[in-house]
């Protein structure tokens, strides 16, 4: 029922999506959410290559055992606060999958389309499926700047399910489903 | 007299908040299940319902935080006559700050000045404690704990709203709660549980509408009225189709929860409390020695 989508994430690969399409993200990704992309955004310097990368929109809970960092719980976060930022990231760093909660504003649906990237819907609050998906913690960057929660982890994941919710021709599930609920809702407040 | 013992209150103060982080209540969880029967098979709201229940068994296998955003962490004392509740707020801070080191919360208190989070969880407003007083010997302690995402899309109303057409009336009210849960599509991790307060002031409104958690799913408002509105609303906002994670879908609440304050002359407040479907809720009865009565919910 659903398709894989392996690292490097690809142009080519990103755009055979489909919306509404689900799929299984393996191989590596960065967790990023508020901090690491205003950084960004003001022109900081990238600790990792985010080129036909996965910037995925979460805040994990980390716990050390035996010397190692291992994810006990990683969810995503809501997407939408990184909507201000999110068109120029794309650009500028050539991010090729974005995978968050919640949707994203149209400036970055457009950015998707004209520079071939999609944005995948995983399942808010789904945190522990998603920490069980995580095979290694590669490393972590921007620890003592941000925290834990805001630190960008390099993880490689096997089986991160999610929805294509934005594809890379700039459609989006959430505006339809957003549209239709308004005409629903017009209806019952006549 | 009530002995406290501090020791023991932070054990059980503890495994309270182990078990509000790691596992659903069991309405909740069967309210989700039974969403999922209703949706079509295969399909995006299904297969969110089914990943959503998924991760409660993981969670509770793992004895692993259900969702990575631990929340505001919410505390709601009964508390006999002549209680000190000194020690009860230390052992309290205690078991918060031991829950965070063993991974059953994230440092998820922030000071807004410096950026910086706090180590332990404990800090100014974390956590919330409210406090009452009650008739029995017993100490009755919830919890509920409630993420960002939820909270951002919580809402309040001033009526009458010409945009909405909402007057000072129960249609305004039921306006207002239909606007909030459309804003909110998929954001509060939709499908959501709705806290309503009617009246009331800015502060007590959202008080009291997150107090209404409280209350289990199937628990109707006492008063007829708002126990009509309460079934009206939630028939009309499975009909919205925003459904889960705002995908589409018939299940976009699983309950709605509404009651209401006295309010000023001037000020008609209708406030909306957004929770997502992690509730997570629990409570526990203690003796008057400190010793576990019983779990409730
Ligand atoms: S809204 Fe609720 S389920 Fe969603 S991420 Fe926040 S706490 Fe978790």
């Amino acid at each position: 029922m659903s398709k894989t989508l392996e690292y490097p994430f690809t142009a080519a690969k990103v755009r055979s999506l489909k919306l509404g399409h689900r799929v299984c993200v393996s191989g590596l990704i960065f967790t990023g959410r508020d901090k690491f992309h205003r950084y960004l955004f003001q022109g900081g310097k990238s600790p990792v290559n985010l080129a036909d990368g996965a910037i995925f929109h979460a805040g994990p809970v980390m716990a050390r055992k035996h010397g190692k960092w291992v994810v006990l719980s990683a969810g995503p976060t809501t997407s939408a606060r990184m909507d201000s930022y999110m068109p120029r990231l794309i650009e500028q760093h050539k991010i090729r999958v974005i995978i968050g909660k919640g949707g994203m504003s149209d400036a970055t649906r457009q950015a998707c389309a004209k520079h071939g990237c999609v944005y995948l819907e995983a399942v808010g609050g789904a945190a522990v499926t998603v920490a069980q998906c995580v095979k290694d913690v590669c490393g972590v960057h921007l620890l003592a700047e941000f925290g834990e929660a805001e630190a960008v982890w390099a993880l490689t994941v096997k089986g991160l399910r999610a929805v294509v919710a934005i594809d890379a021709m700039g459609r989006s599930l959430q505006k339809r489903v957003r549209q239709s609920s308004k005409r629903m809702l017009a209806k019952m407040l006549k | 007299m009530f002995s406290v013992r501090k020791s023991l209150w932070r054990e059980h103060i503890f495994d309270l908040i182990r078990r509000t982080a790691t596992d659903l209540p069991a309405d909740v969880e069967r309210a989700i299940r039974r969403a999922q029967l209703r949706e079509k098979r295969g399909g995006n709201a299904w297969w969110v319902l089914g990943e959503i229940l998924q991760n409660v068994k993981l969670a509770r296998r793992h004895d692993a935080p259900l969702c990575q955003d631990t929340g505001t962490l919410s505390f709601y004392f009964i508390v006999p006559p002549g209680f000190d509740t000194n020690a009860l707020v230390g052992a309290t801070r205690e078991a918060i700050a031991m829950a965070t080191r063993a991974g059953y919360l994230r440092q998820n208190a922030i000071d807004p000045v410096s950026g910086v989070p706090y180590q332990t969880n404990v800090a100014p407003g974390s956590p919330v404690f409210s406090f009452r007083q009650g008739a029995r010997k017993t100490v009755d302690a919830r919890l509920i704990m409630k993420g960002g995402g939820s909270e951002n899309v919580s809402a309040q109303y001033v009526l009458p709203d010409g945009e909405l057409g909402a007057d000072r009336d129960l249609e305004g009210v039921r306006r207002c709660i239909l606007d909030a849960i459309w804003q909110a599509q998929g954001q509060g991790c939709a499908p959501g549980i709705l806290g309503v307060c009617v009246g009331g002031d800015r502060a007590s409104g959202y008080e009291h509408a997150k107090s209404q958690f409280l209350r289990k799913l199937n628990e109707r408002s006492p008063n007829r009225t708002l126990a009509r509105l309460e079934a009206s609303v939630m028939w009309d906002a499975n009909k919205l189709g925003v459904g889960p994670m705002g995908l589409g879908g018939r299940t976009t609440v699983f309950g709605v929860h509404i009651d209401a304050l006295s309010r000023v002359p001037a000020t008609y407040l209708v406030t909306v409390s957004y929770m997502c479907w992690a509730l997570r809720r629990r409570g526990m009865l203690l003796g008057p020695e400190g010793g576990l009565k019983r779990w409730l919910y």
